[in-house]
């Protein structure tokens, strides 16, 4: 369907004047749906954690997420039939979330964080890095996201992702690598080309604390009397 | 000055993000304490008495907000907020990464202070590898009988869910984050009723965030007035501040409330590279109103920056020095604002959108000095009218910026006008911008 924005009035009146509520879909009935096992029992799995299963909406669609590469029309029915709500409740949630794609999107998702201090420290340039070595659009990049045409990149400029302690910064198929520049880009990009792993030696998860290891010289014993401040 | 560490303690030791770490360190002793010596008023009290304030931004007394619950048999919740979003914070990523039990203990210890019996951790979706290690973490804590049915052979019920979001600031929100947790769009609800009243599935609620939880054990196991022995009359313990931006030595720090914030800055994070100086700092994120150099000898408490027309917030300082531009940091700013505006109330949803617009005329030259006062009004004309403080995070800290650096955006809209006339490149602006409504 056209977005409605480019509709003409006429076209806009015809269109509210066929949505009537009696025509909505329901929920869709699950034995008429080929629902992947795999995902049918993730989303159940989910079901079961919480004392309501609408909690279980958001892990519904990281599960269709993981499972079709966004989620699809046809995975929101899959899913919306095994939660047991109308395929209409699930889109609405889908697409209130920036990290839920609602259209295809390229297969490694780039987030490059824009935000204050990662832009003070060079990310527009890390994301035009990252575009230019993606074959990604950088105007649409710093926008909606834009994937690479060959299917393989999804680049996007992201606000924060709460790493600011290695700004400029990167999430590379849900991991954290910075501080980056735009050699990194392009290594990063060759590597997931290669099926490597990205830039191990940038990854967050190695970064010890700012502080050191121990500066704790001031450690003080339960009950010790208050020193003069 | 060194740093003050408790809730960082031995942090980078490889073994603290396992059980078995955790516990040869003294870890789950306050829990056995909590469910063996103490009544749940005690702990209540307890926390009250200490003065832990809570980490979030909003810096209320995690006690009293706990003494709100009502008492009785009703299904009760606790909800962690890990969903660290604000702009320059990111102490929480470092203390769930690394030391995962401090906060399962902490969660298990308020469950019990409030009488919950489900507790969740509702961590952003961005912090995936995060939240992996707090699942294999919560695991282990099932595994040990500290979490489930019946922990430690108490007869007393806590589970533990860590909840993925999947990318929308507004989620830190308290209520915006009980209707994410609910499945639903993550909108702000009006308040009152407060969710200790009426929160989660619309049972009473406690919601703190993850440091405030992970002070929990530490006050269990040391007392009360050994809390208050650090920080400051009324801001007590340590606080693990974010530093980030144009600094050398960007990180988490874990101070003693009420240190000169020019020690943070300088003596910790270094200070901005050799020869350029401070222009202007958020104290607590980017949603307080900046401070300039002058304040640099602030105590870093909550009431000391409250005095000076800010806020400590989620205690995340960012500094912008001399090179950088103030109308395009309040652009950068009021962008994400934009961005993140859920949309549901038109004071946000428009002020964050025409704030935005304008400022990126004045970058591009294209406004005139009235309109910085049309900028200043709008902010005016935000603050306390929106369904939450999202619309107000944006507001302080824009408004401050014109305020206090109003010769430079006039200077800023000349030398753009002189510098170009009449043939301006178009602004990626004038293209609509995504918000949290729309997807990625």
């Amino acid at each position: 369907m056209r977005p409605t924005d480019e509709l003409s009035a006429a076209e806009r009146r015809e269109l509210i004047a066929s949505m009537r509520p009696e025509d909505a879909e329901g929920v869709p009935a699950l034995a008429e749906l080929d629902v992947p096992d795999e995902l049918r029992e993730q989303i159940e799995t989910a079901m079961a954690r919480y004392p309501q299963l609408r909690s279980a909406a958001i892990p519904a669609l990281w599960a269709v997420q993981r499972h079709y590469g966004w989620c699809s029309p046809e995975g929101l029915r899959q899913a919306a039939a095994v939660m047991g709500v109308t395929p209409a409740y699930l889109e609405a949630v889908a697409t209130f979330y920036d990290l839920i794609a609602t259209s295809p999107i390229g297969r490694h998702r780039i987030l490059v964080c824009h935000n204050i201090s990662c832009w003070m420290n060079g990310a527009d340039e890390l994301l035009g890095a990252f575009c230019d070595a993606a074959g990604a659009d950088r105007d649409d990049a710093d926008h909606h996201g834009a994937s690479s045409a060959d299917g393989e990149f999804f680049v996007k400029g992201f606000e924060c992702l709460g790493a600011c302690d290695i700004a400029p910064m990167a999430s590379i198929d849900q991991r954290y690598y910075g501080p980056l520049d735009a050699a990194d880009a392009l290594a990063a990009i060759e590597a997931l080309r290669d099926g490597d792993e990205p830039l191990p030696d940038k990854a967050l998860a190695l970064r010890p604390a700012a502080g050191g290891p121990d500066p704790s010289a001031t450690e003080r014993a339960p009950n010790a009397e208050r020193p003069d401040a | 000055m060194p740093e003050t560490r408790v809730l960082f303690r031995d942090i980078d030791a490889p073994s603290l993000a396992t059980i078995e770490g955790y516990r040869d360190r003294g870890g789950y002793g306050a829990l056995k304490r909590a469910l063996h010596e103490l009544e749940p008023d005690e702990l209540l009290s307890s926390l009250e008495d200490s003065g832990l304030r809570g980490r979030g931004g909003a810096g209320f007394s995690m006690g009293k907000k706990g003494s709100f619950l009502p008492r009785g048999e009703m299904e009760k919740y606790l909800c962690c907020n890990a969903d660290e979003s604000e702009p320059g914070a990111f102490k929480d990523r470092e203390l769930m990464q690394k030391n995962p039990h401090q906060l399962i203990e902490g969660c298990a210890i308020a469950s019990l202070a409030v009488g919950a019996t489900y507790a969740f951790v509702f961590i952003r979706g961005e912090y995936w590898e995060i939240a992996d290690i707090l699942d294999r973490a919560v695991a282990e804590a099932y595994a040990a009988g500290y979490l489930g049915a019946d922990i430690l052979d108490t007869g007393v019920r806590v589970e533990l869910i860590v909840h993925r979001g999947a990318g929308a600031y507004i989620c830190g929100e308290e209520t915006a984050l009980l209707d994410a947790l609910e499945g639903k769009r993550g909108n702000p609800r009006l308040k009152p009723p407060f969710p200790a009243i009426q929160g989660l599935y619309g049972g009473p609620t406690l919601i703190n965030n993850v440091e405030t939880l992970s002070n929990v054990p530490h006050i269990v196991n040391n007392g009360a007035d050994w809390f208050k022995s650090f920080g400051s009359e009324q801001s007590t313990g340590t606080k693990v501040v974010s530093v980030s931006g144009c600094v050398q030595r960007p990180g988490n720090y874990e101070i003693e409330l009420g240190i000169p914030s020019r020690e943070i800055i300088y003596g910790l994070a270094g200070g901005p590279p050799e020869g350029r100086r401070v222009k202007a700092w958020f104290p607590g994120g980017s949603s307080a109103p900046v401070l300039t150099e002058a304040d640099l000898d602030l105590p870093y408490t909550f009431e000391d920056l409250a005095k000076a027309g800010s806020m400590l917030g989620s205690g995340s300082i960012i500094v912008a020095d001399d090179t950088i531009s103030i109308p395009k940091l309040a652009l950068r700013t009021a962008r994400f604002y934009h961005h993140e505006s859920c949309g549901k109330c038109t004071p946000c949803r428009e002020g964050t959108n025409w704030t935005t617009k304008m400022l990126d005329r004045v970058v591009r030259g294209e406004a005139t000095p009235m309109d910085l006062d049309i900028i200043a009004g709008v902010q005016e004309k935000i603050i306390g009218h929106c369904l939450c403080v999202l619309g107000d995070s944006m507001a302080m800290p824009v408004g401050s910026m014109v305020a206090k650096f109003r010769d430079e955006f006039e200077a800023t809209i000349e030398a753009a006008r002189q510098a170009r006339p009449g043939e301006l490149e178009q602004s990626p602006l004038d293209r609509p911008l995504t918000t949290g409504a729309q997807a990625a």
